[in-house]
């Protein structure tokens, strides 16, 4: 475990590693270094199964940070890859040569956060919705629920109780309130 | 599958996916519902529009009843004998099937499963039904024989339920066709949807059952709800 860390590091200047157990850790790399490293961790050391790739939002940070998540079947070990890209011109070298399954991957985070992948076969189509027309569903500026008051006809009328305190007021009246309970009871 | 037929495979994904992207002006028509010209079996061409000519493109027509004692008879028998699409969305699929099983034993009520919606008069919508599945929905009922009828399952049917803020799930199922009997809860055990047969059957009977009729009537209203969600509306308006 500790050889391939020291390796990544060492040629791709891999920052920020994290042993998160003994046999799975996350390294960050530069973006123009990123699918270099997936493939010499592919070619070179083994990692021949792709387990899955990923994209987290950090809108504060104006960024999307990508997971090539990897695995060695041989030595049992796990590396995610991981590496930030721009939120505003997200765009991001595509991988489908490596592994085919990476062109569903790419698919699915180009409708959900708008990511581009050039060259990617069909990643232009539709993957779960159909005929989207809004901003990409998974971006945190999406308000989902204000979308869905303006699309879907809310039915008027509808109220929302803490359960606790709904379940409390009803079952056991002459308890007391705890303060707790009292501020989520809006 | 060999090596070979593999990429073949693969190199004639990519030629589609080339000829979409050129084609990305009307990206909603599937290649199989392009218009085309096929060769008949006396020779001659002709020219196809399949969304338009595989379907008929006139609109429902509402159903009179018919003269007191008849309907009356007809009521009884429709309400006897309820044939259930086998057709799930959401959770509430999985309350259906205990219902064919010796416990719950829907048969003894004249209610029994149908796989095609053509021999079938009932539709569950059990449960949240997202903007994807509610097109495949539309299609579907509309493609059964009336007298129809649609029960509604958990409250993901009535106002959203837990799903109420999603994007991709409807709130109100009503606004896209009309529903005969809600069963409300999340989800109802399969007595409450044996319960809802048991309504359902009492409608009929009393001739109240009409929803079809009012889904001809209110034509206009419902497909305008329905197109302003499905953004992608690749199919005639009504799909009998």
């Amino acid at each position: 475990m500790n050889e391939i860390l020291d390796k990544i590091k060492q040629k791709y200047n891999a920052e920020d590693v994290t042993v998160q157990r003994e046999r799975l850790a996350f390294v960050t790399v530069a973006k123009d270094l990123a699918i270099d490293a997936v493939t010499w961790l592919r070619d070179y050391e083994g990692f021949s199964h792709f387990v899955m790739m990923s994209c987290v939002d950090w809108m504060e940070e104006g960024k999307f940070q990508l997971l090539y998540l990897l695995h060695n079947p041989d030595t049992k070990i796990d590396i995610g890859v991981k590496t930030y890209i721009d939120r505003e011109n997200p765009v991001m070298e595509s991988a489908h040569h490596l592994w085919k399954q990476i062109w569903t991957y790419q698919r699915e985070l180009h409708e959900a956060f708008g990511i581009d992948f050039p060259g990617s076969p069909r990643v232009d189509e539709n993957f779960v919705l159909e005929g989207w027309d809004d901003i990409p569903h998974m971006r945190r500026e999406f308000n989902t629920k204000e979308y869905s008051e303006k699309t879907y006809f809310p039915r008027p009328g509808r109220k929302t109780y803490d359960p606790a305190t709904y379940m409390q007021e009803k079952l056991y009246p002459n308890q007391p309130v705890t303060a707790k309970r009292k501020d989520n009871d809006k | 599958m060999s090596e070979k037929d593999m990429n073949s495979k693969v190199s004639e994904m990519l030629a589609r996916s080339e000829a979409n992207a050129k084609n990305s002006g009307k990206k909603f028509v599937r290649p199989e519902d392009e218009e085309r010209e096929v060769v008949a079996p006396d020779g001659s061409i002709i020219k196809v529009n399949p969304i338009y000519d595989y379907f008929s493109g006139a609109r429902p027509e509402e159903e009179k009843p018919r003269n007191g004692i008849v309907e009356k008879f007809l009521n009884w028998a429709r309400a006897e004998s309820i044939w259930v699409l086998g057709f799930g969305t959401g959770c509430g699929s999985i309350e259906i099937p205990p219902l064919v099983t010796p416990r719950f034993d829907m048969f003894r009520f004249g209610v029994q499963m149908r796989p095609t919606p053509r021999q079938s008069n009932a539709f569950i919508i059990s449960g949240y039904l997202s903007v994807k599945t509610l097109k495949r929905v539309i299609r579907t009922y509309e493609q059964m024989p009336s007298p129809k009828y649609v029960l509604a399952l958990g409250s993901c049917t009535i106002n959203g339920g837990m799903y109420y803020d999603s994007y991709s799930t409807i709130n109100r199922l009503d606004h896209y066709i009309p529903v005969d009997v809600y069963i409300a809860g999340c989800m109802p055990r399969p007595e409450a949807l044996l319960a809802g047969f048991g309504k359902l059957k009492e409608l009929i009977k009393a001739g109240k059952a009409e929803k079809a009729n009012e889904y001809a009537r209110n034509f206009d209203w419902y497909k305008a709800n329905q197109k302003k969600i499905v953004k992608d509306w690749n199919m005639p308006d009504y799909n009998w």
